[in-house]
């Protein structure tokens, strides 16, 4: 192991070093397999397969950037694991079909000790459903049918991240009946027997998709760049307090954080 | 309680008379486990310790070589630790911990206090089952072990990570009364890693390939896309900070660094990357990360963290003990967008300014660390800091970021934060005109 280290470390010394090594030194370097012979029980080992740590120069010259030939090939059924991925454009929906009526009650038994039988949350857990034209408020109530601008990011998020604690639990077919009805709750579907599938999904939008815009701090706050900011005599008179985080009283007090040993 | 020499093999035994030592001797810890009274006592302290007595330690043995073979602070440091606030969300897993700023000087902050910020808690991996899967619009997908990437070219640098919400609870004006609060989700770590752009030269890319996907081993499997440019400009798959592995609270054993960038985009405990040819709008982009305005519209993608700094001695957890005279002011100023070019601080709540002293090195998306010596004649002080950076961009007050957002932004707050020094020293947040 540790003689395995030791060349890694020297080689990666080198490559630095050399700045413009030629890919026949590394590739070379690289046929040395030291992993193989120095620790034949490694991971690392075990999975690169002989034909890649000899690879030959051969296989190079069409790339100008350096290659290592480090790491093996991703085997497709290794990506199709883990690969969960939805996109708005429907890239990635899994396979199955559901109903608002028949997530109903998985809805109840999965996920509504924490979100409400109707998505509007228990005690301090988010609000799923509502708040419909409340963004300009003085209280704004973020849901998925008030906020969220894609259909695609709940059941990419459901099917990653939910339930709580119990992620990625979900069957295809489960998951767009719980996402049918999450969508039903929030008005965005209003038949409890439209079936969602993997076909389907695609066709649900959102409304409040059109009010995203990209990052424009450069153009809206470009007053913020200034030359020579103001050094002498910037305001008049001495300062006036209108508010303090004292009257408000929720900072947790000195020494009440978690014991340390 | 005194230690005998010579027991070096008795190691049971050692431990427990160690154990009886503190007993005996921790009277004066004991009443004080808010050690913060006991630190500051700046003329107090046990007479039998002091001159012209001569203390125990003066005495008597410590401990060995290696007694202590991962060392931790003394325990009189025990209040510099990592708080919560509690009623800041549902459940633990998904919440946030905060830096003890005000605690810290210098610019890079020690592992064990580098705040937390989880969304399903910590993942507890098993480095040998590490595996990063790069795939997409590549020529070859590739899968990486922990092995692997260690055996890629390597670079260390210097990055503060800060969560985009830093601050965010004082939109709407002054609510938590703590530096550590207030601005205590960041940190500052060296790492060490592969340049993303070695990984992406690996698998070679499609010319269509535009974005990425970053995406976490935890049960949260946290997402986000990431453009391309900055994938091959300076993001970092890490896996040391400040020279020893990644604490699992940051992703042990293999993290992204997105430099300059907001912090949720630091995907840890990192195990795939998916090339694509547009964003995902996941969850964290779209219901999280976006910046509701006045309006009703919201800004998405707003990667950059701008200039800001606070000051971090005195702040409220740091009063001012000494009274009158000769006063060191301590601060820290970074930017998203480069290097600070300069801090300026003010007494009086930005009347007017001088320009403090940085101290320490000034590195590219990094906190530097800044002093302004005064002699405080006792009167009532307003204290700002106000940050620049390279591209002369300003660090705004709050009011004028208010006037172009709002308060319903929740993230990217960057405003000048405002402490009043009481005559007495004490210090407290506070929103001024």
């Amino acid at each position: 192991m540790s003689r395995f280290r030791e060349l890694a470390v020297l080689l990666a010394v080198a490559l630095i070093g050399g700045g413009s090594l030629a890919v026949v030194t590394i590739a070379s370097a690289q046929s040395g397999k030291p992993p193989a012979k120095e620790a034949p029980g490694k991971p690392a080992a075990k999975e690169t397969p002989a034909k890649e740590t000899t690879a030959s120069p051969a296989a190079a010259p069409a790339a100008t950037k350096v290659k290592y030939g480090v790491g093996r090939e991703a085997k497709p059924e290794e990506i199709a694991g883990w690969d969960i991925d939805v996109r708005p454009d429907g890239q990635g929906l899994p396979p199955g079909k559901g109903t608002a009526r028949k997530g109903e009650a998985l809805f109840v038994e999965q996920c509504a000790s924490c979100h409400g039988e109707f998505g509007e949350s228990a005690g301090r857990w988010p609000v799923l459903a509502g708040g419909a034209g409340t963004l300009a408020s003085h209280d704004p109530v973020k849901t998925i049918g008030s906020y969220w601008p894609y259909a695609s990011t709940v059941i990419d998020y459901v099917r990653r991240a939910m339930p709580f604690g119990n992620a990625q639990s979900l069957s295809g077919d489960d998951l767009y009946a719980i996402v049918a009805y999450v969508l039903y709750l929030n008005d965005v579907i209003t038949d409890q027997d439209l079936e969602l599938s993997d076909k389907t999904f695609p066709t649900v939008k959102l409304s409040n998709e059109a009010n995203f815009f990209d990052d424009d701090r450069e153009v809206s706050e470009k007053s913020f760049w200034k030359k020579d900011p103001c050094m002498t005599n910037c305001a008049a008179g001495t300062p006036t307090v209108l508010g303090r985080a004292r009257s408000i009283d929720v900072t947790p007090e000195d020494g009440k954080g978690p014991r340390v040993e | 309680m005194l230690k005998k020499n010579g027991d070096r093999d008795a190691g049971l035994s050692r431990r427990s008379l160690l154990g009886s030592g503190l007993a005996l001797g921790g009277a004066a810890v004991a009443g004080a486990t808010g050690a913060t009274e006991v630190a500051r006592a700046a003329e107090g302290g046990n007479p039998a310790n002091l001159p012209p007595n001569v203390a125990d330690w003066s005495k008597v043995l410590g401990d060995g070589v290696a007694v202590r073979p991962y060392g931790k602070p003394s325990k009189h440091e025990a209040h510099v630790v990592r708080r919560d606030v509690e009623w800041l969300t549902a459940s633990r897993e998904s919440s946030v911990s905060f830096t003890p700023l005000h605690e810290l000087d210098g610019i890079i902050t020690p592992n064990g206090l580098c705040f937390e910020r989880h969304h399903s808690g910590i993942a507890e991996l098993d480095p040998n089952d590490y595996r990063l899967m790069l795939h997409g619009l590549v020529d070859k997908p590739l899968m990486f072990t922990l092995q692997d990437l260690e055996r890629l070219p390597r670079t260390n640098r210097i990055y503060f990570a800060e969560c985009a919400a830093n601050s965010g609870m004082e939109w709407r004006g002054a609510q938590m009364n703590a530096c550590q609060f207030t601005h205590g989700m960041i940190h500052n770590v060296m790492y060490t890693g592969v340049p993303l752009k070695v990984l992406l030269d690996e698998a070679g890319l499609k010319p269509n390939a535009k974005w990425l996907l970053l995406e976490g081993a935890d049960s949260a499997a946290m997402t986000r896309s990431l453009p391309l440019q900055k994938a091959l400009d300076d993001c970092l798959i890490a896996f040391r900070m400040n020279g020893e592995r990644l604490r699992p609270e940051n992703g042990y054993p293999v993290r992204i660094c997105v430099p300059g960038w907001e912090a949720n985009m630091w995907v840890k405990w990192l195990r795939r990357i998916e090339i694509g040819d547009q964003p995902w709008h996941h969850r964290e982009e779209t219901s999280k990360y976006t910046d509701l305005l006045e309006n009703g519209k919201a800004r998405r993608f707003t990667y950059v963290m701008d200039a800001k700094s606070v000051i971090t001695n005195p702040s409220p957890q740091a009063p001012l003990r000494h009274k009158k005279g000769f006063t060191i002011l301590s601060g820290l100023a970074w930017s998203g967008r480069g290097k600070v070019a300069r801090v300026d601080v003010s007494l009086d709540g930005g009347r007017n300014w001088r320009t403090a002293r940085i101290d320490g090195p000034v590195l590219d998306k990094s906190l530097v660390r800044f002093y302004a010596e005064f002699d405080w004649d006792g009167r009532e002080l307003f204290l700002q800091s106000r940050a620049m950076d390279e591209t002369g961009y300003v660090q705004p007050t709050k009011s004028e970021l208010r006037k172009v957002r709002g308060v319903n932004s929740v993230y990217h707050n960057n405003g000048i934060q405002t402490w009043r020094v009481s005559p007495e020293g004490e210090v407290e947040n506070v929103e001024i005109s």
